[in-house]
């Protein structure tokens, strides 16, 4: 019973810890809403999120994050790793004509202590289309052609070297409205490429189809270079513990029976045997069983040689 | 009884020795050559010694452009020992001194090498330091000794040595590089201790420095100026004496240095010439007393008299090749010169001291494959009736080498393919109807000897002359040297491109030239100077009409070494090696692209990239235009700008807006961008899949019954990018400010699929992309190793094709097309091992269908190949496989990659020099045919996964024939007699 109320207990105190925890780690996450900038764990992945901004007259599909409005405001530099915020704009352009703003992304680029600078905290507003881009996009949609975009390959200072661009054919865009996704690889402040297409399948051929509502349904990734697999350091242990399997030879093929390697020697070996058997009692037959007669020969020795016992 | 047992037993005998053909996989010592051939070359000779002494053999040794030394053998051309150096060991300058040591210098003068002359065998090697960079100059004088040790002076790298020919100990040095003279020349008159090093300082001053050869140390150093200016030729003409050009090239400028002291004598080439126009060439032989100049196409004689007077001796047209001076008996001296003229080339060889005479006058046919006499070495020897004879080396435009002698070709060595740009395959003709083959080739008669003594040989009853011609049997086998198609497709035509713009034509059974071509339109011409030979493309392939219409290859080069340069293309009949069709194009060749659509003649329509991004379509046929224009929008491509850092994808956009209409020419657009940061990404290698790959599954079944997609797409672009510091040699970057990134890019799109970053780890890069995945290698700083990696890419999407109902059902992805434009679901695989050599080429096997593995094909730094499984590179790999990853074929994991002595494709063979490996699947589906190329050729038949749907070549069907009619045989005999006992039974 003690011992039921002492776990009873326990289990209590354990509620209350973790209620506590929960509880400072509210506080610390309404904390954190204000300290947003400072504290930037997870960067990159950032899919379908978008700010409310004044000029957009569409719905957006998610709404935006409270916390963004504080985030847009503020600036700060004091920290080792600070960040600062930076804005560059999407151009987009149909078939062969020039390229025209058509968004802003905005994102903060996060100073490391080794100097090191990331992009982290990517938003997007898109510029709805006007009614001229319309007409041109719904010319796109009629001649099957590409769609393209470009966003300067350094943010900090754009263009950078050159746009990078990407374009995908108009046809692969509208559904119910207009679905995009882009995929931004980023190096630290560079972007060496945009992919952009729509989030789903685009089988050929494609379809025409005019999208039920020109609003732009946004999705984003940033994404950043994987570490590469080492080669596995292992080979200390493994010489080390046995080295049988080591060093990646080869293995030689197990040992094989006595009968898997020398039958081919064992069967003419034991016809020839048999052979001088049956020879052998063939002579003791023509010697011995004369008498005898052939009444008496035993029956399993008439069927193992027959030839050879009939033969006069 | 007896006669049954002994039946049985001989069958169980043959049983036993069918059973031990088949158990024969790895390659043993008689099977060398049976599959394979390997032919030795040497490049293009840049300079040759005749060794030719009274008795023994008398060599030559020759430098070439393949950065090769060789001694061949005068009598039959063969080498007697070859060296060959590393591509940046570039040789400058040969000779021989004591009569026993060749003496090389390389690397920009400041590596010299002594080589033993009987074998080759390197003596000694000296290192000689130096600051500046300068001509470098070998000089191997016959009599100067110091302390009897024979020196040779060598200049390089602006200093002047004085080496050792002994050792090579360095005795001396002086250092010319602060003095900022450009040194033409160093002359040391025979008989005195001094030499001279003259060159220019700018171009207004000549300089010369009298140095004593004992110490080095300096006597005397004169300069003078020249108001002319100097042209920069400089040509010796007496060891006191040297000729020069002035600046605007119309004066002939005679400098004397006797004992320091400059004199200049200018001589107007009018006065020697005439009023002719035309600007002259010092021609670069060395001609004692006089020397040559080229003016107007021909060439002209000039001795220097006394006094520096000019006086011209004599004028000669069409003069291909001079010789240097050779001495002949008593102390005179000759040369050789070289004409042309119809379809011959005209060997005369004239004494210095009257060059109106003629030693030796002789007319050579020559095969006008050849092209011109590039150069021509000659080397005089006693007649048999005391006369002096003479033979002369010559190279040729294509590159071979050629020995004449009285009048005619001793022998020649097809040198060009030490120098192979680019290969592709060509199958044989088809067998025709109605010519008997075996009539022409072999008798019913030979064909059962030579089974017979097959038999003989297995049942090991031949005798060593038995054994000696089955082998020779074997090697020389009629059947692989045919000219016609096979059933397996083992044989075929190897159709090279070499340096010099000629195509051979080589058969695969023994390597032999069935055809060489030198391509007119990349001969040096007036229009194109500098003819460039860039690749061969299969133009057309026949299939429907194989039997009345011969394949082509077309040949794209470009007229110099700029981009922008014209191109130019021929196309080259397979099996004749006639030239079809040439285009001297107008537009640049940037890129040459083979769509995958042929017209009706079955010729392949090539899309060619100009420099302005425009493409213009071949042939030029309207109805290659109207199957261009059907697939007109789904035609992309893309290039790499290494040097820039971008990559970018094209499609096509309407006709050329030019102002002719060019109904041929397309406009490109760029669809998509990808922009490394040029402070972090520098773009190493670029690796596609080929084109004729076939993969047999899409499906992968792993151990536990699942099934994993390939994600095969022919638009899978593999980029390796270094880090702008660790782009250099290894060691010249730390681990920390090195880094390796590669990506998958699909070429439609510009879709990254993976991007992955090796730190600490650098190039050089080499990488094979096949079916759906890549291995690439390159070196490791941190465990200062070279690693392979390997990338597999699955496609996820089909994944969940993995119930039977849907499959049955109908309600699979499986069948519905493939667009570039869907989102790719992809994962990929990844693996990095440890590998111990240095890589200079890699490839992969092909086969015909795709099914057998695949065995990597790596050109090790030793110049070898070697054939390692697939399997090592799986990003599978486990420390402890299961029992179903281990029935799959999954090897335990380990940290390097094995090499085994067995799995070299080249056994103890070297490819020297090797360059580049390629695999072309024969009809067999067991077996791939690899042809591996640099200095040296080597071709052989491989099957990664043995010969499991063929017998072997030696398999003996004569054994199979008897051991059927002996079994036959046997039969009715113990039926017979088994009646026989019947019989008697019954009645007794």
């Amino acid at each position: 019973m003690a011992l039921s109320r002492s776990s009873s207990q326990s289990s209590h105190r354990r509620l209350i810890f973790v209620i506590s925890a929960v509880l400072c780690i509210t506080v610390a996450a309404a904390f954190q809403s204000d300290e947003l900038l400072v504290d930037d764990e997870e960067f990159g992945l950032e899919g379908g999120l978008h700010t409310k901004s004044p000029d957009l007259t569409f719905t957006r599909p998610t709404p935006p994050p409270p916390s963004t409005t504080a985030s847009t405001t503020r600036k700060r530099f004091s920290d080792p790793d600070s960040d600062s915020k930076i804005q560059f704009q999407l151009h987009h352009a149909f078939g062969d004509s020039d390229f025209s703003p058509a968004g802003t992304f905005s994102a903060r680029l996060k100073t490391w202590n080794h100097g090191g600078q990331t992009l982290t905290k990517l938003r997007f507003s898109r510029n709805a289309f006007t009614e001229e881009e319309k007409e041109k996009f719904a010319l796109l949609l009629k001649g099957d052609d590409f769609y393209r975009i470009r966003l300067p390959s350094s943010v900090l200072n754009p263009p950078g070297r050159d746009y990078v661009i990407s374009s995908v054919k108009a046809r692969c865009l509208p559904r119910e409205g207009l679905d995009e996704h882009f995929v931004i690889h980023t190096d630290g402040i560079n972007i060496l490429a945009v992919n952009y297409g729509s989030p789903g399948a685009c089988p050929y051929p494609r379809q025409m189809k005019i999208p039920g509502k020109w609003s732009f349904n946004s999705h984003t990734v940033l994404k950043n270079s994987e570490q590469a697999p080492r080669a596995p350091v292992f080979a200390e242990d493994i010489l080390g513990v046995g080295g049988e399997v080591g060093e990646g030879e080869i293995i030689p093929p197990p040992e094989r029976s006595f009968w898997a390697k020398y039958w081919m020697y064992a069967i003419p070996l034991g016809l020839i045997v048999m052979n001088a058997i049956t020879q052998a009692m063939n002579m003791a037959e023509e010697g011995a069983g004369q008498p005898a007669g052939q009444a008496q020969q035993p029956a399993a020795v008439q069927r193992g040689s027959s030839s050879a016992v009939r033969r006069r | 009884m007896g006669v049954a047992s002994m039946a049985i037993r001989g069958f169980l005998l043959l049983l036993l020795f069918l059973s031990a053909a088949h158990l024969s996989f790895s390659l043993y010592e008689d099977q060398v050559g049976l599959m394979d051939w390997h032919q030795q070359y040497i490049g293009k000779v840049k300079e040759a010694v005749f060794h030719t002494p009274k008795s023994g053999r008398r060599r030559v040794v020759v430098s070439t452009e393949e950065n090769v030394i060789a001694s061949l053998d005068l009598r039959h051309g063969g080498i007697i020992w070859r060296r060959v150096l590393g591509s940046n060991d570039v040789i400058s300058g040969i000779d021989i001194a004591l009569g026993k040591y060749v003496i090389t210098l390389s690397s920009d003068g400041s590596i010299l090498r002594a080589w033993n002359l009987p074998d080759g065998q390197m003596v000694w090697e000296s290192f000689l330091e130096g600051s500046g960079s300068s001509k470098s100059l070998l000089s191997v004088p016959t009599s100067l000794k110091i302390d009897k040790e024979n020196l040779i002076l060598v200049f390089g790298k602006g200093s002047l040595h004085a080496i050792s020919s002994i050792d090579g100990d360095v005795l001396w040095e002086k250092d010319f590089a602060v003095e900022s003279v450009e040194v033409q020349q160093i002359v040391q008159p025979i008989g005195g201790d001094v030499a001279y090093v003259v060159g220019f300082v700018g171009s207004s001053h000549f300089d010369v420095y009298q140095i004593n050869v004992r110490n080095g140390e300096l006597l005397k150093h004169n300069s003078a100026p020249f108001s002319g200016g100097f042209s920069g030729e400089a040509l010796l003409v007496s060891s006191e004496i040297l000729l020069t050009l002035d600046s605007t090239r119309s004066k002939l400028v005679l400098v004397s240095f006797q004992d320091g002291e400059i004199n200049y004598q200018q001589t107007p080439i009018s006065d020697i010439f005439g009023d002719s126009l035309g600007t002259p060439v010092l021609l670069p032989s060395k001609l004692p007393g006089f020397f040559s100049v080229k003016l107007n196409g021909a060439v002209i004689f000039i001795r220097v008299t006394g006094e520096g007077k000019l006086e011209v001796l004599d004028k000669v047209n069409n003069v291909a090749a001079i010789s240097g001076a050779i001495s002949i008996s008593d102390g005179q001296q000759a040369f050789g010169l070289v004409q042309h003229g119809d379809g011959k080339i005209h060997l005369t060889v004239k004494p210095t001291h009257d060059s109106s005479a003629d030693l030796l006058k002789e007319s050579i046919d020559m095969d006008n494959q050849r092209g011109v006499v590039h150069k021509v070495f000659v080397n005089n020897y006693i007649r048999t009736d005391r006369s002096n004879g003479f033979r002369a080396l010559i190279v040729m435009e294509d590159d071979s080498l050629l020995l004449l002698q009285q009048g005619a070709v001793v022998w020649s060595r097809e040198d060009g393919l030490a120098s192979i740009i680019d290969v592709v395959t060509s199958e044989l003709p088809v067998e025709k109807v109605g010519v008997s083959v075996a009539k022409v080739e072999q008798n019913l008669f030979d064909w059962l000897k030579g089974h017979i003594l097959k038999l003989k040989g297995t049942l090991m009853l031949a005798s060593a002359a038995d054994v000696a011609a089955i082998q020779e049997m074997r090697l020389k086998s009629f059947e692989k040297s045919k000219l016609t198609r096979d059933h397996n497709g083992f044989r075929k035509l190897l159709i090279v491109l070499t340096r010099a713009g000629k195509l051979f034509a080589l058969h695969t059974g023994y390597g032999q030239v069935v055809w060489s071509l030198l391509l007119p339109t990349l001969r040096k011409s007036e229009t194109c100077k500098y003819p460039t030979g860039l690749n061969i493309y299969q133009w057309q392939v026949p299939h429907h009409h194989a039997m009345d219409e011969n394949p082509s290859v077309l040949i794209v080069g470009r007229c110099g070494q700029s981009s922008e340069a014209p191109g130019v293309l021929s196309i080259v009949d397979a099996y004749t090696g006639k030239e079809i069709n040439s285009m001297a194009a107008v537009h640049s060749i940037v890129q040459v692209i083979p769509l995958p659509f042929t017209d009706s003649t079955e010729q392949r329509l090539h899309l060619l990239i100009d420099a302005n991004q425009r493409g213009h379509l071949y042939p030029r046929t309207s109805e290659a235009v109207d199957i261009f224009q059907r697939e007109f929008t789904n035609i992309y491509w893309y290039s790499v700008e290494a040097d820039n850092g971008i990559i970018k994808g094209h499609a096509l956009k309407g006709n050329c807006n030019q102002e002719a209409v060019d109904s041929y020419c397309f406009e490109s657009k760029d669809i998509w961008s990808i922009v490394f940061p040029s402070d972090s990404e520098k773009i190493i290698a670029t690796v596609t899949r080929k084109l004729s790959e076939v993969v047999h599954t899409q499906a992968k079944v792993i151990a536990d019954s699942e099934v994993m997609y390939k994600y095969i797409s022919k638009n899978l672009l593999f980029v390796a990018t270094v880090a702008p510091k660790g782009s250099g040699e290894i060691g010249t970057a730390s681990p920390e400010e090195s880094w390796l990134t590669v990506y998958l890019i699909d070429t439609v799109t510009g879709r990254i699929l993976h991007r992955m970053t090796h730190h600490g780890s650098q190039g050089p890069v080499h990488a094979v992309f096949s079916e759906n995945w890549v291995v690439y290698h390159y070196f490791n700083l941190r465990a200062h190793r070279y690693e392979m990696s390997v990338i597999e890419i699955y496609d996820q999407s089909r994944a969940d094709n993995k119930d039977v109902l849907k499959l049955v059902l109908g309600k699979h992805n499986l069948t519905s097309p493939i667009s570039s434009y869907s989102r790719p679901e992809v994962v990929t695989k990844s693996q990095s091992y440890y590998f111990t050599y240095s890589v200079k080429a890699i490839d992969v096997t092909l086969t015909a269908k795709g099914i057998t593995s695949k065995q990597l094909l790596i050109g090790t730094i030793n110049d070898q190949v070697l054939a390692l499984d697939k399997r090592f590179l799986d990003p599978r790999r486990s420390l402890n496989p299961t029992q179903e990853e281990k029935e799959e074929g999954i090897i335990p994991l380990t940290d390097a990659l094995p090499i085994i002595p067995q799995s070299y494709v080249t056994h103890n063979l070297k490819v020297e020099g090797l360059r580049g490996i390629v695999t072309v699947p024969a009809k067999l589906e067991s077996t791939t045919l690899a042809f591996t190329y640099g200095v040296d050729l080597f071709f052989t038949q491989l099957a990664p996964s043995r010969t499991y749907d063929s017998l072997t070549d030696d398999f003996s069907y004569a054994l199979l024939l008897i051991t059927i009619v002996a079994l036959i045989a046997a039969i009715f005999v113990t039926w017979v007699w088994s009646e026989k006992k019947e019989l008697k039974e019954k009645w007794r």
